[in-house]
């Protein structure tokens, strides 16, 4: 049935509106089904990195070490550890070691891991994922018996208090995230040390100060268009700018410190603290102009010059805002590696970076460094690190939210 | 600030523009400076990757603004945030470790090589999802209530609203969004530089390793590069490409909402 004017009606109107609104509850699913998107990757992703952090791992000796010692090797003190590797190395090779750094000032698992790399000779053939070593343990066991009758079969958890504190190696089974934690702590102090008064100075400056000239606009552009300069670019700008104009400054030069190149700390900092400065601002920016402007005319109003009433009245009550936005923004910088590689952090330091002139590695370097090698093992550490990397992020994370909720509660 | 890249770019002597931008050999060493055998890598990484997360940014800023209930979205927003939050060099290894075997058992593991662009593209389009989901939330919920209202009163389902009239009134936040994606896509550098393989090649194939510009300044800057070889300067120009696409794309998103944001009251 139709009425007068053409259109659907009766039980022709009913089909078209259940079609319609069948289409509609489709399509709800297809969106809804777009937005778990988001929780599936998640979750594949998180997934995927528990995975490689924990299972089996298949390894052999090339020299047995029962003919090495009578006592399992794991049982040993430091001096025994070194006896054991002065017998068995040459003599040139342990004056070489002994002159790197004295035995009598290494630690037990040093001379333990010389051993392991030296004498013993351990070499990981095979890592296994976890649900792998789980579900499929005896099918593993029996490929490594024909493949690699002498290889030995052990449960692996590579992450574990010890690669947290040890020092880089370059053997995947001993290698740490030490230096690497300390250089992206040293790094990111300095990124705030310098990005936070002047992002924080720069916003008041914008938002209180600046007249609404030519200049202040295309300053206001400028920033804006900033924030979305891929990061890379950032590093080249490091790169040309304070590895290489200011090296003198970056090496340390001036202040006497001899040993370095423009590649540092220092170096890496100022980059990363140019990152996200546009970040900061802006954010501080958002977090000043919410302050309400009766806030401010009170302020005015009681004889308080405009200094005052933007310490005392306006900073304050943006302050949760910038907290947030700042440790956001640092968030960011602790996971960012691009700019990192081209400003030119060492990708192999064994020493713990020791100021602001020191070479470094980061976190993020670590983890791009492992993922890069074919060794199986070292993808298992990528994932650690990438674990304690996502920790530290996280726990930043929660730092910021606290610190909002705090603030906020006092403030009003 | 741009000035000084300006100045970098005219470091190097002795190449010419044509070379540069007609060519599709990249090997400075040797002076072949064909832009496009970067260049193209980069598009063809940054297209999979908006093509992959405009459906489901779209979709999903659609679904929480539109359908979503207060409870649904306290769940779902965060999430997408977290992803947003996750450092890209753990993308990287997440294209490397889990999208590359994926692929290669979808498609077959002599069709797909170990490094390809496809997995990058891919996980760079999930690493974009939270910020297309976002900014067109944004211009979504930024349409007054009384279009929707209107819409409703004249007898059209919620999809009919959301798509005929939410959609086009958003349309320009949209446009923005999916610009900055491409923009965000064409600088990513970790995700290159892991997953789609070392060293330049001109191909159209996404399932082989082809180098990408960011890649490319990640890898040579990364060794010990002499200062005033032709490698070094060479990363300059590849970097002043770079840099003038992503804030040419960033001006034009910028000038898209300016220019065509409809006003309403």
């Amino acid at each position: 049935m139709k009425t007068p004017s053409g259109f659907p009606d009766g039980p022709a109107l009913h089909a078209v509106v259940r079609g319609r609104n069948l289409t509609g509850r489709i399509w709800q699913y297809v969106f809804l089904l777009a937005t778990s998107v988001g929780i599936i990757s998640l979750s594949a992703l998180l997934y995927n990195i528990l995975d490689s952090t924990y299972g089996l791992m298949a390894y052999e000796f090339n020299v047995d070490p029962a003919t090495v010692s009578d006592r399992p090797l794991e049982e040993l003190s430091r001096d025994e550890l070194t006896v054991i590797l002065q017998a068995n190395i040459s003599k040139g090779a342990f004056n070489k070691l002994e002159e790197e750094r004295p035995f009598t000032q290494r630690s037990r698992e040093d001379v333990y891991e010389l051993i392991m790399e030296r004498v013993v000779k351990l070499k990981v053939i095979e890592t296994y994922p976890l649900t792998d070593s789980l579900f499929r343990r005896a099918a593993i066991e029996a490929e490594v018996a024909q493949d690699y009758p002498d290889a030995q079969l052990t449960f692996r958890a590579w992450l574990k208090p010890d690669f947290i504190t040890a020092p880089m190696s370059s053997k995947a089974e001993f290698a740490g995230v030490r230096t690497a934690i300390l250089g992206s702590l040293w790094l990111i102090s300095i990124t705030i040390a310098i990005a936070l008064p002047i992002g924080v100075g720069a916003a008041i400056y914008l938002q209180e100060y600046a007249k609404d000239s030519f200049l202040n606009r295309l300053i206001q552009m400028n920033i804006n268009n900033l924030a979305g300069v891929p990061s890379i670019v950032y590093g080249m700008l490091g790169l040309v700018l304070f590895v290489r104009a200011l090296a003198p400054l970056t090496s340390g030069a001036i202040f006497g410190v001899t040993d370095s190149n423009g590649r540092t700390i220092l170096s890496a900092g100022l980059t990363m603290a140019l990152l996200i400065l546009p970040l900061i601002i802006i954010s501080a920016q958002e977090a000043i102009k919410a302050v309400p402007d009766s806030l401010r005319q009170a302020g005015y109003g009681l004889g308080a010059t405009k200094w005052q009433t933007i310490w005392s009245h306006v900073l304050p009550n943006a302050l949760p805002g910038i907290l947030t936005a700042s440790i956001l923004a640092i968030s960011r910088a602790i996971g960012e590696t691009a700019p990192l590689i081209v400003v030119g952090a060492s990708t192999f330091i064994a020493v713990d970076p020791s100021g602001p002139f020191s070479k470094f590695t980061a976190l993020p370097i670590q983890i791009y460094q492992w993922t890069s090698r074919a060794q199986s093992e070292f993808h298992n550490i990528a994932a650690a690190a990438i674990i304690v990397l996502l920790v530290l992020l996280l726990s930043l994370n929660t730092t910021a939210i606290l610190l909002r909720n705090r603030f906020s509660r006092k403030l009003y | 600030m741009l000035g000084r890249e300006a100045l970098l770019f005219f470091q190097r002597p002795e190449v010419t523009l044509t070379d540069f931008f007609f060519t599709t050999t990249w090997q400075p060493a040797i002076g072949k400076i064909g832009i496009w055998a970067l260049a193209n890598a980069t598009l063809l990484t940054s297209l999979i990757a908006i093509l992959v997360s405009a459906p489901l940014g779209l979709s999903a800023a659609i679904y929480l603004s539109e359908y979503a209930s207060a409870r649904t979205r306290s769940v779902l927003k965060p999430t997408l945030e977290v992803l947003a939050g996750v450092p890209t060099v753990v993308y990287g290894y997440f294209a490397l470790t889990f999208m590359t075997p994926l692929l290669r058992v979808f498609f077959g593991s002599d069709n797909v090589q170990i490094y390809n662009m496809a997995s990058a593209g891919v996980v760079m389009g999930i690493m974009i999802v939270p910020l297309i989901c976002s900014l067109s939330e944004d211009a979504l919920t930024a349409v007054p209530r009384s279009l929707r209202e209107a819409s409703y009163g004249m007898g059209a389902t919620k999809l009919e609203t959301a798509v005929q009239v939410v959609l086009p009134a958003a349309v320009s936040g949209i446009a923005a969004a999916f610009i900055l994606g491409i923009s965000r896509a064409i600088g990513e550098t970790m995700i290159v530089a892991i997953a789609a393989g070392s060293g330049p090649a001109f191909t159209f194939n996404p399932f082989q390793a082809a180098e990408t510009m960011t890649g490319h300044i990640a890898r040579i800057s990364g060794g010990d590069l002499s200062y005033d070889s032709i490698d070094y300067d060479s990363l300059f120009a590849v970097g002043l490409m770079l840099f003038l696409m992503t804030f040419g794309l960033n001006l034009i998103s910028q000038r898209i909402v300016a220019r065509f944001r409809e006003k309403y009251e």
